[in-house]
């Protein structure tokens, strides 16, 4: 897969609606060899970039979710101490030697996901989810890995990527990352999609939503997006939204301006901004929409 | 990273190419001078693309530039524009996006950017600020290091506004920066008495006992971490604040360098993010960027609009659950009152303190009647005069209890 016609279309038909831009990143990403930082709102669909990148590459997602005081032995690997210190017992007596082998094999090393992006015989996508949440340590070591693929282990000596991982970082913006690993990888800002593209991904993504009540959807949300509310709903509010006016069987929104107005749960999370939208503002909004 | 396609060399290229690769220097030139942090990797990823076919299609070349080169949102927005001018030669914003332009080397990119927008603004943030600063005495060695300390205290009982003489103000720049140490290392040494396990932690003291096998000898606890504070600062840099603007963005420079984490806004009717600007290591070139961002200050102030900006925009990504907000501003607002007490009440919930400096305090029967500062101070913690550099001073304790 070169060109990122080839690539939109691949990603269409895994339920994810790309524009051309984003497109155009992923088959950069294969050419390049290079992480792509997806940064933007909460909600507008970044981890599901990582998802249906793996699942147009038939391949496996590894998640690594970062937080604060995330370490090597929770990201790379560990050791499994308990079965070593049961193996030690089982072989009282035995050739230190030996035993010292054995509990540093493989068999007792606990792959974490970063280990286990570089070991697989298939490419994998490694997604790493909200690396603002890392601490600037991990952040570095991070960094090292992502340029040699290879991970050092003091007992068992170096292992190099059988394979190297697709990888997707995602960041809320809560850190500012450093301008190294911002460097390292290709760029691209998920911004919230327009009418016409929310409207295909809602089609796309819920089942007996029809054309026109998804447009009538998007530009209902596009409207509320433009209101002065402290959380903007994202897509996945979007298509719970949605969701729900499929699921009390909605067929036009400007028929039922009550249920409408009722349903905005799914969209509005806080009470500011419950309030803020009254029925007025609602029937407002959706005199806008066509 | 290396890219996969094969790199030209030099030698190979043709005449056209040649032409191409120049022209791509340039680009990349045009890029630094904008503010992108570009490096070599990036250029031959880049000619690699051009080699590869994307010439032909330039809106495929530019996004397939874009998502290369942008490393954040800023970038991300304006490189459409960089592009155009440059590759399609459509004028934009700047004048000085001309290639390999000299021009734009010496001066950040803020500043071509802005360069039109601020001509007619003028320097107003910069006046009160004396540049010439920098090659005043230093009166740092030897015995003189004692006559230096008691002049500070001395010093510290003088309203700022009557501060003229360039080597007192150097002075002062340096009480603020030693005072933003001092406030540092409070905090940094409650950090170290408070370091005692208070939980065991039971894979790490297996692991260290192995040893033992697997006796638990020695036991391995867990901590809570300490981060350290992070200090966000909104200074009101509006006309009747003038007195006092030089001063407290000084004082920023001193806290920006030395606290681990600190952010910096200035703010008059309009809010402006200035940690970047003032990070500069060289003070009076800091002070220049700052003037461009600062197109209008010395106007008018509109204190809650400015924070209804910082709380849409920059909250969530500057405060954590670990910052203090020191707004320093006189409250005369021109804006609405019952807003900027909304807002005020929108930050208290976010931020673990707010302090709020007014100058105007110390100032003879001064009472915080103007309609601002009362729509503010019920959600202020701590509300004290600094205009003089004592009670700057006096805030340290305050900072180091959080």
């Amino acid at each position: 897969m070169k060109n990122r016609e080839e690539i939109a279309q691949a990603l269409a038909a895994c339920g994810y609606i790309a524009d051309a831009e984003l497109a155009t990143a992923i088959s950069l990403m294969q050419l390049l060899r290079r992480p792509l930082l997806l940064e933007g709102e909460a909600g507008v669909g970044k981890t599901e970039v990582a998802k249906a990148l793996a699942s147009v590459h038939a391949t496996e997602l590894i998640r690594l979710q970062c937080y604060e005081g995330l370490d090597q032995s929770a990201a790379l690997y560990e050791w499994n101490y308990q079965r070593q210190l049961l193996s030690i017992q089982a072989h009282r007596g035995e050739d230190a030697d030996a035993i010292e082998d054995q509990i540093f094999s493989e068999k007792y090393l606990l792959e974490r996901p970063l280990l286990a992006a570089i070991r697989r015989a298939k490419p994998p996508v490694l997604l790493i989810d909200e690396i603002d949440r890392a601490d600037d340590e991990f952040e570095a070591f991070l960094l090292e890995l992502l340029s040699d693929f290879q991970v050092s282990i003091p007992e068992l000596g170096t292992i190099s990527a059988t394979s190297i991982p697709h990888v997707v970082l995602t960041s809320n913006g809560t850190r500012e990352l450093s301008d190294a690993l911002r460097r390292r990888c290709l760029y691209h800002y998920v911004d919230y999609p327009d009418v016409d593209r929310e409207a295909r991904i809602i089609m796309a993504r819920i089942d007996g939503a029809g054309a026109s009540l998804s447009l009538q959807i998007a530009q209902m949300v596009e409207n509320i997006r433009k209101e002065e509310l402290r959380k903007v709903p994202g897509v996945a509010e979007t298509l719970d939204w949605a969701a729900a006016l499929v699921g009390l069987d909605v067929r036009d929104l400007l028929e039922t301006p009550e249920t409408v107005h009722e349903t905005l749960m799914c969209l509005l999370k806080t009470h500011e901004d419950r309030s803020r939208v009254s029925r007025e503002v609602t029937e407002r909004l959706l005199g806008k929409v066509a | 990273m290396s890219c996969c396609g094969p790199t030209p060399g030099y030698d190979e290229l043709d005449e056209v190419s040649r032409l191409v690769s120049a022209k791509l220097a340039g680009f990349l030139k045009t890029l630094r001078d904008s503010g992108f942090v570009v490096g070599l990797h990036e250029g031959r990823d880049a000619a690699a693309l051009m080699a590869a076919g994307f010439v032909a299609r330039p809106g495929l070349l530019r996004s397939a530039f874009k998502h290369l080169f942008s490393a954040r949102k800023s970038d991300w927005e304006k490189f459409d524009g960089l592009f155009d001018a440059f590759w399609l030669g459509k004028r934009v914003r700047s004048r000085s996006l001309t290639m390999g332009s000299t021009k734009a080397a010496n001066s950040p990119s803020l500043k071509s950017l802005q360069d039109n927008k601020s001509e007619r603004s003028g320097n107003e943030a910069a006046t009160d600020q004396v540049p010439s600063t920098d090659d005043a005495p230093e009166h740092q060695s030897g015995e003189g290091r004692m006559e230096g300390a008691s002049r500070a205290d001395n010093l510290a009982e003088i309203d700022f506004r009557k501060l003229a003489d360039p080597a007192q103000i150097e002075q002062a720049h340096d009480v603020a920066a030693r005072l933003a140490k001092a406030m540092r290392t409070r905090l940094t040494r409650r950090d170290l008495a408070r370091r005692r396990g208070y939980r065991l932690d039971l894979r790490r003291t297996i692991h260290g006992n192995i040893s033992h096998g697997g006796v638990p000898i020695d036991l391995v606890k867990r901590q809570r971490k300490q981060k350290p504070l992070r200090l966000v600062m909104l200074l009101d840099a509006s006309g009747s604040m003038s007195m006092y603007t030089g001063v407290f963005l000084r004082f920023i420079h001193g806290v920006l360098d030395e606290f681990r984490e600190a952010e910096a806004f200035l703010f008059h009717t309009r809010l402006a993010h200035v940690s970047d600007a003032m990070k500069e290591k060289n003070a009076s070139r800091a002070l220049d960027r700052l003037s461009m961002l600062a197109q209008g200050a010395g106007g008018g102030t509109k204190i809650g609009e400015s924070l209804q900006t910082f709380n849409r925009w920059h909250a969530a990504r500057v405060i954590h659950s670990r910052s203090c907000v020191m707004i320093v501003s006189d409250g005369y607002e021109t804006g609405d009152a019952k807003l900027l007490g909304r807002e005020m009440a929108a930050l208290a919930k976010r931020c673990r303190r707010i302090v709020w400096l007014n100058p105007m305090m110390a100032w003879q029967g001064y009472a915080p009647e103007a309609a601002g500062i009362r729509a503010a101070l019920p959600h202020v913690d701590l509300y004290a005069p600094a205009n003089t550099l004592k009670s700057l001073t006096e805030l340290e304790p305050y900072l180091a209890k959080l």
